[in-house]
Protein backbone atom coordinates (compact mmCIF):
# COMPACT_ATOMS: atom_id res chain seq x y z
CA UNK A 1 0.00 0.00 0.00
CA UNK A 2 1.22 3.55 -0.39
CA UNK A 3 1.65 6.02 1.79
CA UNK A 4 -0.68 8.36 0.33
CA UNK A 5 -3.38 5.26 0.71
CA UNK A 6 -1.90 4.63 4.31
CA UNK A 7 -2.85 8.48 5.18
CA UNK A 8 -6.22 8.59 2.82
CA UNK A 9 -7.69 5.35 4.44
CA UNK A 10 -8.51 7.15 7.46
CA UNK A 11 -11.02 9.59 6.35
CA UNK A 12 -13.49 7.74 4.76
CA UNK A 13 -12.57 3.93 3.66
CA UNK A 14 -11.60 2.76 7.26
CA UNK A 15 -12.70 5.99 9.06
CA UNK A 16 -12.38 5.22 12.83
CA UNK A 17 -15.97 6.67 13.93
CA UNK A 18 -18.31 5.97 10.70
CA UNK A 19 -16.46 2.47 9.97
CA UNK A 20 -14.44 0.95 12.71
CA UNK A 21 -16.82 2.22 15.34
CA UNK A 22 -13.79 2.66 17.58
CA UNK A 23 -13.08 5.51 20.20
CA UNK A 24 -17.45 6.27 21.02
CA UNK A 25 -16.59 7.61 23.82
CA UNK A 26 -14.87 10.36 23.46
CA UNK A 27 -17.05 10.97 20.09
CA UNK A 28 -20.47 11.51 22.05
CA UNK A 29 -18.92 12.45 25.62
CA UNK A 30 -17.11 15.97 23.88
CA UNK A 31 -18.68 17.18 20.98
CA UNK A 32 -21.11 19.18 22.07
CA UNK A 33 -19.39 21.92 20.09
CA UNK A 34 -17.43 22.08 16.71
CA UNK A 35 -14.47 23.32 18.47
CA UNK A 36 -14.58 20.83 21.18
CA UNK A 37 -14.70 17.58 18.98
CA UNK A 38 -11.52 19.60 17.40
CA UNK A 39 -9.56 19.94 19.88
CA UNK A 40 -10.24 16.29 21.37
CA UNK A 41 -9.39 15.31 17.99
CA UNK A 42 -6.31 17.02 17.30
CA UNK A 43 -5.03 15.42 21.14
CA UNK A 44 -6.04 12.01 19.84
CA UNK A 45 -3.77 12.47 16.94
CA UNK A 46 -1.32 13.74 18.32
CA UNK A 47 -1.07 10.77 20.84
CA UNK A 48 -1.59 8.59 17.78
CA UNK A 49 1.18 9.44 15.90
CA UNK A 50 3.90 9.51 18.48
CA UNK A 51 2.62 6.04 19.64
CA UNK A 52 2.75 4.98 16.17
CA UNK A 53 6.32 6.30 15.61
CA UNK A 54 7.64 4.90 19.01
CA UNK A 55 5.76 1.57 18.74
CA UNK A 56 7.15 1.61 15.00
CA UNK A 57 10.45 2.06 16.18
CA UNK A 58 10.82 -0.52 19.43
CA UNK A 59 8.63 -3.33 17.99
CA UNK A 60 11.74 -5.77 17.67
CA UNK A 61 13.11 -4.65 21.13
CA UNK A 62 9.65 -5.88 22.80
CA UNK A 63 9.06 -9.47 23.62
CA UNK A 64 5.72 -10.40 22.19
CA UNK A 65 4.08 -11.20 25.36
CA UNK A 66 4.27 -8.40 27.29
CA UNK A 67 3.62 -6.19 24.19
CA UNK A 68 0.20 -4.90 25.42
CA UNK A 69 1.10 -3.22 28.34
CA UNK A 70 3.91 -2.24 26.92
CA UNK A 71 2.35 0.01 24.13
CA UNK A 72 -0.22 0.91 26.85
CA UNK A 73 3.06 2.49 28.66
CA UNK A 74 4.21 4.32 25.73
CA UNK A 75 0.85 5.69 24.90
CA UNK A 76 -0.02 6.62 28.64
CA UNK A 77 3.15 8.86 28.98
CA UNK A 78 2.25 10.67 25.73
CA UNK A 79 -1.39 10.84 27.43
CA UNK A 80 -0.04 12.94 30.24
CA UNK A 81 2.32 14.93 27.72
CA UNK A 82 -1.19 16.48 26.03
CA UNK A 83 -2.77 16.14 29.78
CA UNK A 84 -0.30 18.69 30.82
CA UNK A 85 0.70 21.04 28.16
CA UNK A 86 -3.30 21.31 27.67
CA UNK A 87 -3.72 22.12 31.70
CA UNK A 88 -0.96 24.78 31.22
CA UNK A 89 -2.17 26.54 27.37
CA UNK A 90 -5.39 25.78 27.21
CA UNK A 91 -7.00 25.48 30.66
CA UNK A 92 -10.35 26.75 29.18
CA UNK A 93 -10.06 23.57 26.54
CA UNK A 94 -8.98 21.37 29.50
CA UNK A 95 -12.18 22.13 31.58
CA UNK A 96 -14.22 21.54 28.65
CA UNK A 97 -12.73 17.98 27.84
CA UNK A 98 -12.23 17.03 31.76
CA UNK A 99 -11.70 13.41 32.07
CA UNK A 100 -12.10 12.54 28.47
CA UNK A 101 -8.03 13.54 28.44
CA UNK A 102 -6.97 11.08 30.48
CA UNK A 103 -9.58 8.47 29.08
CA UNK A 104 -7.54 8.75 25.74
CA UNK A 105 -5.24 6.11 26.75
CA UNK A 106 -8.21 3.73 26.72
CA UNK A 107 -9.26 4.77 23.49
CA UNK A 108 -9.24 1.76 21.40
CA UNK A 109 -8.52 3.22 18.55
CA UNK A 110 -4.91 4.51 19.55
CA UNK A 111 -4.42 0.84 20.98
CA UNK A 112 -5.54 -0.61 17.87
CA UNK A 113 -3.50 0.98 15.10
CA UNK A 114 -0.69 0.43 17.70
CA UNK A 115 -1.46 -3.60 17.67
CA UNK A 116 -2.84 -3.57 14.20
CA UNK A 117 -0.40 -1.12 11.94
CA UNK A 118 2.70 0.40 13.85
CA UNK A 119 3.85 -3.13 15.34
CA UNK A 120 3.72 -4.37 11.44
CA UNK A 121 4.99 -1.34 9.81
CA UNK A 122 8.21 0.59 9.35
CA UNK A 123 8.10 4.09 10.52
CA UNK A 124 7.41 5.85 7.14
CA UNK A 125 4.03 4.17 7.03
CA UNK A 126 3.24 4.44 10.62
CA UNK A 127 3.23 7.95 10.71
CA UNK A 128 1.49 8.36 7.41
CA UNK A 129 -1.65 5.92 9.40
CA UNK A 130 -1.36 7.83 12.59
CA UNK A 131 -2.06 11.40 10.64
CA UNK A 132 -4.51 9.90 8.46
CA UNK A 133 -6.61 7.44 11.23
CA UNK A 134 -6.19 10.77 13.54
CA UNK A 135 -7.25 12.92 11.43
CA UNK A 136 -9.72 11.06 10.25
CA UNK A 137 -11.20 10.79 13.70
CA UNK A 138 -11.08 14.71 14.00
CA UNK A 139 -13.13 15.23 10.95
CA UNK A 140 -15.61 13.02 11.99
CA UNK A 141 -15.47 14.79 15.81
CA UNK A 142 -15.85 18.46 14.20
CA UNK A 143 -18.92 16.92 12.01
CA UNK A 144 -20.63 15.79 14.80
CA UNK A 145 -20.14 18.72 17.22
CA UNK A 146 -20.71 20.82 14.14
CA UNK A 147 -24.11 19.46 13.80
CA UNK A 148 -24.85 19.32 17.31
CA UNK A 149 -23.83 23.36 17.82
CA UNK A 150 -25.62 23.87 14.35
CA UNK A 151 -28.80 22.20 16.01
CA UNK A 152 -28.67 22.79 19.56
CA UNK A 153 -27.44 26.61 19.76
CA UNK A 154 -28.25 28.21 16.04
CA UNK A 155 -24.23 28.59 16.24
CA UNK A 156 -20.86 27.35 14.09
CA UNK A 157 -17.49 27.62 16.15
CA UNK A 158 -18.84 29.95 18.50
CA UNK A 159 -20.07 32.39 16.08
CA UNK A 160 -23.83 32.82 16.54
CA UNK A 161 -25.69 32.67 13.35
CA UNK A 162 -29.07 33.31 14.29
CA UNK A 163 -30.11 35.09 17.62
CA UNK A 164 -32.79 32.20 18.59
CA UNK A 165 -32.67 29.45 20.80
CA UNK A 166 -31.59 26.15 19.05
CA UNK A 167 -33.03 22.45 19.99
CA UNK A 168 -31.55 22.13 23.29
CA UNK A 169 -31.68 18.34 23.62
CA UNK A 170 -28.57 18.25 20.73
CA UNK A 171 -26.45 19.41 23.37
CA UNK A 172 -28.07 17.72 25.66
CA UNK A 173 -26.29 13.51 26.34
CA UNK A 174 -29.84 12.12 24.12
CA UNK A 175 -28.74 14.37 21.15
CA UNK A 176 -25.00 12.85 20.77
CA UNK A 177 -26.84 9.05 20.05
CA UNK A 178 -29.16 10.86 18.27
CA UNK A 179 -27.33 12.46 16.10
CA UNK A 180 -24.17 9.94 15.75
CA UNK A 181 -27.14 7.51 14.34
CA UNK A 182 -28.45 9.57 11.66
CA UNK A 183 -24.54 10.89 10.70
CA UNK A 184 -23.76 6.91 10.46
CA UNK A 185 -27.03 6.32 8.68
CA UNK A 186 -25.85 8.69 5.97
CA UNK A 187 -22.19 7.53 5.67
CA UNK A 188 -23.70 4.04 5.41
CA UNK A 189 -25.69 5.03 3.08
CA UNK A 190 -23.63 7.05 1.09
CA UNK A 191 -21.09 4.15 0.88
CA UNK A 192 -23.34 1.98 -0.35
CA UNK A 193 -24.46 4.33 -3.26
CA UNK A 194 -20.83 4.53 -4.47
CA UNK B 1 -27.85 9.17 53.71
CA UNK B 2 -24.88 10.38 52.08
CA UNK B 3 -24.25 6.74 50.50
CA UNK B 4 -28.34 6.70 49.27
CA UNK B 5 -27.34 10.28 47.66
CA UNK B 6 -24.33 8.89 45.97
CA UNK B 7 -26.36 5.40 44.79
CA UNK B 8 -29.03 7.01 43.41
CA UNK B 9 -27.19 9.58 41.76
CA UNK B 10 -24.54 6.97 39.84
CA UNK B 11 -27.17 5.10 39.04
CA UNK B 12 -30.21 7.09 37.39
CA UNK B 13 -29.38 11.03 37.63
CA UNK B 14 -25.23 10.40 36.34
CA UNK B 15 -25.80 7.29 34.67
CA UNK B 16 -22.58 6.60 33.69
CA UNK B 17 -23.17 4.92 30.34
CA UNK B 18 -26.16 7.26 29.48
CA UNK B 19 -25.37 10.48 30.71
CA UNK B 20 -21.06 10.50 30.97
CA UNK B 21 -20.50 8.45 28.38
CA UNK B 22 -18.23 5.93 29.77
CA UNK B 23 -17.85 2.27 28.96
CA UNK B 24 -19.73 2.96 25.31
CA UNK B 25 -17.80 0.23 23.16
CA UNK B 26 -19.42 -2.69 25.72
CA UNK B 27 -22.28 -1.07 25.99
CA UNK B 28 -23.07 -0.85 21.88
CA UNK B 29 -20.56 -4.29 21.76
CA UNK B 30 -22.07 -7.12 24.07
CA UNK B 31 -25.59 -5.89 23.95
CA UNK B 32 -26.95 -7.99 21.38
CA UNK B 33 -28.52 -10.27 24.26
CA UNK B 34 -29.32 -9.98 27.83
CA UNK B 35 -27.95 -12.84 28.86
CA UNK B 36 -24.32 -11.61 27.64
CA UNK B 37 -25.18 -8.43 29.14
CA UNK B 38 -25.96 -9.75 32.20
CA UNK B 39 -22.40 -11.75 32.04
CA UNK B 40 -20.35 -8.27 30.92
CA UNK B 41 -22.49 -6.62 34.24
CA UNK B 42 -20.63 -8.91 36.29
CA UNK B 43 -17.26 -9.08 35.17
CA UNK B 44 -17.95 -5.01 35.27
CA UNK B 45 -18.96 -4.90 38.69
CA UNK B 46 -16.16 -7.04 39.81
CA UNK B 47 -13.31 -5.51 38.56
CA UNK B 48 -14.71 -2.09 39.24
CA UNK B 49 -14.95 -2.33 43.09
CA UNK B 50 -11.66 -3.45 42.93
CA UNK B 51 -9.94 -1.40 40.64
CA UNK B 52 -11.26 1.66 42.48
CA UNK B 53 -10.22 0.37 46.03
CA UNK B 54 -6.75 -0.78 44.79
CA UNK B 55 -6.51 2.89 42.39
CA UNK B 56 -7.91 4.59 45.84
CA UNK B 57 -4.62 3.75 47.92
CA UNK B 58 -2.08 3.47 45.33
CA UNK B 59 -3.35 7.28 45.16
CA UNK B 60 -3.29 8.27 48.71
CA UNK B 61 -0.13 5.81 50.18
CA UNK B 62 1.90 6.18 47.01
CA UNK B 63 1.32 8.96 44.55
CA UNK B 64 0.20 11.83 46.85
CA UNK B 65 2.97 11.28 49.52
CA UNK B 66 5.89 11.27 46.89
CA UNK B 67 4.32 13.99 45.38
CA UNK B 68 3.96 12.21 41.78
CA UNK B 69 0.26 12.55 40.99
CA UNK B 70 1.08 13.28 37.35
CA UNK B 71 2.06 9.74 37.26
CA UNK B 72 -1.97 9.10 37.76
CA UNK B 73 -2.88 8.02 34.29
CA UNK B 74 0.43 5.82 33.44
CA UNK B 75 0.12 4.07 36.87
CA UNK B 76 -3.97 3.55 36.97
CA UNK B 77 -3.65 1.38 33.58
CA UNK B 78 -1.42 -0.52 34.43
CA UNK B 79 -2.58 -1.36 37.96
CA UNK B 80 -6.24 -1.97 35.88
CA UNK B 81 -4.49 -4.06 33.50
CA UNK B 82 -2.93 -5.88 36.19
CA UNK B 83 -5.66 -6.74 37.89
CA UNK B 84 -7.85 -7.78 35.20
CA UNK B 85 -4.85 -10.58 34.55
CA UNK B 86 -4.68 -11.08 38.16
CA UNK B 87 -8.54 -11.78 38.43
CA UNK B 88 -8.82 -14.01 35.52
CA UNK B 89 -5.52 -16.08 36.78
CA UNK B 90 -7.50 -16.38 40.75
CA UNK B 91 -10.86 -17.32 39.37
CA UNK B 92 -9.59 -19.74 37.26
CA UNK B 93 -8.10 -21.33 40.24
CA UNK B 94 -11.07 -20.76 42.93
CA UNK B 95 -14.43 -20.77 40.78
CA UNK B 96 -14.38 -22.67 37.44
CA UNK B 97 -17.91 -22.01 36.83
CA UNK B 98 -17.56 -18.23 37.58
CA UNK B 99 -14.54 -18.31 35.28
CA UNK B 100 -16.51 -19.74 32.73
CA UNK B 101 -19.33 -17.50 33.15
CA UNK B 102 -17.37 -13.85 33.01
CA UNK B 103 -14.27 -15.02 31.26
CA UNK B 104 -14.79 -13.66 27.60
CA UNK B 105 -15.56 -10.72 29.40
CA UNK B 106 -12.63 -10.29 31.09
CA UNK B 107 -9.68 -9.25 28.80
CA UNK B 108 -12.46 -6.80 27.49
CA UNK B 109 -12.41 -4.92 30.31
CA UNK B 110 -8.82 -4.01 30.04
CA UNK B 111 -9.78 -0.98 27.53
CA UNK B 112 -13.17 -0.33 29.07
CA UNK B 113 -13.12 3.29 29.71
CA UNK B 114 -15.88 2.86 32.23
CA UNK B 115 -12.97 1.70 34.62
CA UNK B 116 -10.30 4.29 34.81
CA UNK B 117 -13.19 6.72 35.11
CA UNK B 118 -14.74 5.80 37.73
CA UNK B 119 -11.01 5.31 39.24
CA UNK B 120 -10.22 9.28 38.21
CA UNK B 121 -13.54 10.24 39.26
CA UNK B 122 -13.28 8.66 42.91
CA UNK B 123 -10.08 11.09 43.31
CA UNK B 124 -11.86 13.72 41.42
CA UNK B 125 -14.53 13.86 43.32
CA UNK B 126 -12.97 13.66 46.90
CA UNK B 127 -14.61 10.39 47.85
CA UNK B 128 -13.18 8.47 51.26
CA UNK B 129 -12.56 5.09 51.07
CA UNK B 130 -15.50 3.83 52.07
CA UNK B 131 -17.55 5.62 49.24
CA UNK B 132 -15.16 5.08 46.54
CA UNK B 133 -16.43 1.04 46.86
CA UNK B 134 -20.24 2.40 46.92
CA UNK B 135 -19.85 4.31 44.59
CA UNK B 136 -18.27 2.07 42.58
CA UNK B 137 -20.34 -0.09 42.83
CA UNK B 138 -23.17 1.64 41.97
CA UNK B 139 -21.70 2.83 38.75
CA UNK B 140 -21.58 -0.87 38.09
CA UNK B 141 -25.12 -1.16 39.03
CA UNK B 142 -25.67 1.84 36.86
CA UNK B 143 -23.49 0.31 33.77
CA UNK B 144 -25.54 -2.90 34.21
CA UNK B 145 -29.23 -1.47 34.49
CA UNK B 146 -28.44 0.39 30.95
CA UNK B 147 -26.85 -2.46 29.39
CA UNK B 148 -30.00 -5.13 30.00
CA UNK B 149 -32.88 -2.18 29.53
CA UNK B 150 -30.81 -1.46 25.75
CA UNK B 151 -29.97 -5.21 25.36
CA UNK B 152 -33.92 -5.99 25.67
CA UNK B 153 -34.48 -3.22 23.54
CA UNK B 154 -31.99 -4.38 20.66
CA UNK B 155 -33.26 -8.10 20.77
CA UNK B 156 -36.44 -6.65 19.38
CA UNK B 157 -35.25 -4.36 17.28
CA UNK B 158 -33.87 -7.61 15.28
CA UNK B 159 -37.74 -8.20 13.81
CA UNK B 160 -38.14 -4.07 12.54
CA UNK B 161 -38.25 -3.35 9.29
CA UNK B 162 -35.61 -0.77 9.10
CA UNK B 163 -33.77 1.47 5.85
CA UNK B 164 -30.93 0.01 4.93
CA UNK B 165 -28.90 2.49 6.13
CA UNK B 166 -30.18 2.88 9.56
CA UNK B 167 -29.80 -1.22 10.32
CA UNK B 168 -27.75 -2.29 13.20
CA UNK B 169 -25.34 0.05 14.87
CA UNK B 170 -27.34 3.69 13.76
CA UNK B 171 -30.59 2.19 14.93
CA UNK B 172 -28.86 1.05 17.97
CA UNK B 173 -27.64 4.80 18.61
CA UNK B 174 -31.03 6.13 18.67
CA UNK B 175 -32.72 3.80 20.90
CA UNK B 176 -29.81 4.74 23.06
CA UNK B 177 -30.58 8.35 22.43
CA UNK B 178 -34.01 8.12 23.66
CA UNK B 179 -32.87 5.33 26.57
CA UNK B 180 -30.89 8.00 27.64
CA UNK B 181 -33.71 10.62 27.03
CA UNK B 182 -35.70 8.90 29.48
CA UNK B 183 -32.86 8.34 32.24
CA UNK B 184 -33.01 12.32 31.96
CA UNK B 185 -36.59 12.35 33.52
CA UNK B 186 -34.28 11.54 37.14
CA UNK B 187 -32.71 14.95 36.39
CA UNK B 188 -32.56 17.37 39.47
CA UNK B 189 -33.60 14.39 41.95
CA UNK B 190 -30.12 14.41 43.66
Amino acid sequence: MSNMQNFSKGFFKENAVFVQLLGMCPTLGVTTTAFNGLGMGLATTFVLLMSNIVVSLIKSFIPDKVRIPAYIVVIASFVTIVDLVMAGYLPELHENLGLFIPLIVVNCLVLGRAEAFASKNGLIPSVFDGLGMGLGFSMALVMLGGIRELLGSLSVFGIQLIDMDGILLFILPPGAFIALGFLIAFINHLRKTT
Amino acid sequence: MEYAIIVFGAIFVNNIVLNQFLGICPFLGVSNKVSTGIGMTGAVTFVMTIAAIVTYLIYKYVLLPLDITYLQTISYILVIAALVQMVEIILKKISPPLYQALGVYLPLITTNCAILGVALLVISNDFNLMESVVFAIANAIGFGLALIIFAGLREHMDLMDLPKGMKGVPAALVIAGLLSMAFMGFAGLV
